[in-house]
């Protein structure tokens, strides 16, 4: 099965992190050694991490109208960070590998199913 | 005067609900042979008793008035999914009058949790299983604590109660053929309840909080109940000795690891209790791994009171326990024990003999190699690459922290 991992950070909270020369370090080295954890095992089909949903710019159409306005589609206290897409025997599977990501410590992972194109015929 | 009574009688539900929902629960699915459904009653008898003692007073005996009321329930077919109104206007009828025969209720604990250790529920649903018909827990609970969602939980738990139903599993005692089988699979589940709750240490939150009270007070009913039993009592002195040391574990939501622990900080009646039940658990003669891993637990707790040098012992347990069980975490700690006593080039040896699919995303395993090659100090590249991976691999925030400062040192 694949599952998507969402990673959610509280861009806030994290851009403090990040700014700070002593907690900068550990910030990146967790998420290295997840990844460096998560790659080896061959599980990974692809993932990308994102920039701040302050480089976002989102578009709709309404009544034929263009609207673009700067920033994500949900302004929410926690952001898309980043996402993996994994294959796993389980979601059991997919939830142990949330569980370590260290968003899931600080702000939240989401595990969605992949929607599986080759069952629809 | 009104408010407090009220207090009382909520205070007194709540009280009941904790220390007899167990004892209730086995009584009532052992008559109806029904598990599910006595759950139902009991809930709903619960409910009822919420609404009528504040006001009406607490019972005499409120075990058997709660017994009474799901009893009728049960016999009324009534079930959860009727609507509160539904259940409101049945109140009158089915409440319990304080001169209906209050019954002495025999406590059944063992049997239910013998039924959940029946080899044909999913292993995977004894442990849940068992904490939600003994202690009563809510289906979220347990799903948190195992990682599992919700929604799945619940599944796992209704097919089990149904597997209950269906193939007519009785709730006894088994006979001497299954006893051993049946009480090994009680003393798994109790110890995955425990080992849940261990992972998830230093969280504050009651809804995530680890099972690990939970999982000690089921090996007391287990030990209450069945007390000629060694591996009951050593899997409870095991469970008592790892608790003994909890405050010491964090200082200031930071990790400590057991070298580095402040004895102080331990909590020594505990650990006396561990060593009691350890002691009465080898006078009956019956070695098995529970017993083995708490002595290995009272090596410990000795040499870091002491500091007598108990690594060669320590050793000889460890070897033991990885032969009657050579699991992945067995042979990770003779591994540790090995090179306490011969040195961290031996120890990395045995890490490098253990199948890597095992090991590929055991955190144990990194964190102990990472620990034994930074020690030898002869590769760095090595070093950093399984400190990574332990890192990675952890899903403790205070453990990451830990090891993160750990990697940046030259040698340890």
């Amino acid at each position: 099965m694949q599952h998507m991992l969402m990673f959610y950070e509280n861009e806030a909270q994290v851009a403090a992190q990040r700014d700070n020369a002593e907690r900068a370090g550990p910030y990146w080295d967790a998420w290295n050694a997840y990844m460096g954890a998560l790659y080896p095992t061959g599980i990974v089909l692809r993932g990308d991490a994102l920039l701040p949903p302050s480089a976002a710019t989102s578009v709709r159409l309404e009544g034929g109208n263009r609207l673009v306005q700067d920033g994500p589609v949900a302004v929410t206290k926690e952001q898309l960070a980043g996402y993996v897409v994994i294959e796993v025997p389980d979601l059991d599977a997919a939830l142990s590998w949330a569980a370590r990501c260290p968003a899931a410590t600080y702000g939240a992972v989401e595990v969605r199913p992949v929607l599986d194109l080759s069952n629809q015929g | 005067m009104d408010g407090s009574l009220q207090e009382h009688g909520r205070r007194a539900a709540e009280n009941a609900a904790r220390t007899s929902y167990g004892r209730l629960l086995a009584y009532l699915a052992r008559a109806w042979r029904d598990v599910a459904a006595a759950e139902d009653a009991l809930a709903e008898a619960f409910a009822q008793a919420l609404d009528t003692w504040p006001a009406k007073g607490v019972p005499a005996n409120p075990d058997a008035w709660l017994m009474v009321a799901a009893r009728n329930r049960l016999r009324n077919g009534a079930r959860a999914r009727k609507t509160r109104e539904q259940i409101a206007s049945g109140l009158v009828v089915l409440a319990p009058t304080e001169t209906e025969d209050m019954p002495a209720i025999a406590d059944k604990r063992l049997e239910l949790m013998f039924v959940c250790g029946h080899p044909a529920i999913d292993a995977a649903a004894r442990t849940p299983l068992m904490l939600q018909t003994v202690l009563g827990l809510t289906a979220e609970r347990i799903a948190s604590s195992f990682l599992v969602s919700p929604d799945t939980m619940g599944r796992r738990l209704s097919r089990a109660k149904a597997r209950i139903k269906d193939t007519g599993i009785a709730i006894e005692v088994p006979g001497q053929d299954e006893l051993g089988e049946r009480m090994g699979n009680v003393l798994e589940a109790i110890y995955a309840a425990y080992g849940q709750g261990w992972d998830s240490t230093g969280n504050d939150d009651q809804t995530r909080k680890g099972l690990t009270e939970e999982a000690i007070w089921l090996a007391r009913v287990l030990v209450e109940l069945r007390p000629e039993d060694a591996e009951a009592l050593g899997l409870l002195a095991l469970m008592l000795f790892c608790e003994s040391r909890r405050a010491a574990r964090r200082v200031d939501g930071r990790y400590v690891p057991l070298a580095e622990q402040d004895t102080a900080l331990w909590d020594l009646q505990m650990a006396r209790e561990a060593v009691e039940k350890l002691r009465k658990a080898g006078g009956l003669k019956q070695p098995g791994r529970f017993q083995l891993e708490a002595a290995i637990q009272s090596v410990l707790v000795q040499s870091c009171l002491t500091g007598a040098d108990l690594r060669l012992p320590t050793w000889t347990l460890h070897e033991l326990l990885a032969q009657r069980a050579p699991t992945i975490g067995n042979l990770v700690g003779l591994a540790a024990a090995t090179a306490e006593v011969h040195g961290p080039e031996t120890g990395l040896r045995e890490l490098a003999q253990l199948p890597e699919a095992a090991t590929m995303d055991y955190q144990p395993f990194w964190a102990l190699k990472a620990r034994l090659l930074q020690q030898l100090g002869t590769d760095q590249q090595a070093t950093a690459s399984a400190f990574r991976r332990a890192i990675g691999l952890t899903e403790d925030g205070a453990v990451r922290a830990y090891l993160i400062g750990k990697s940046t040192q030259q040698t340890g």
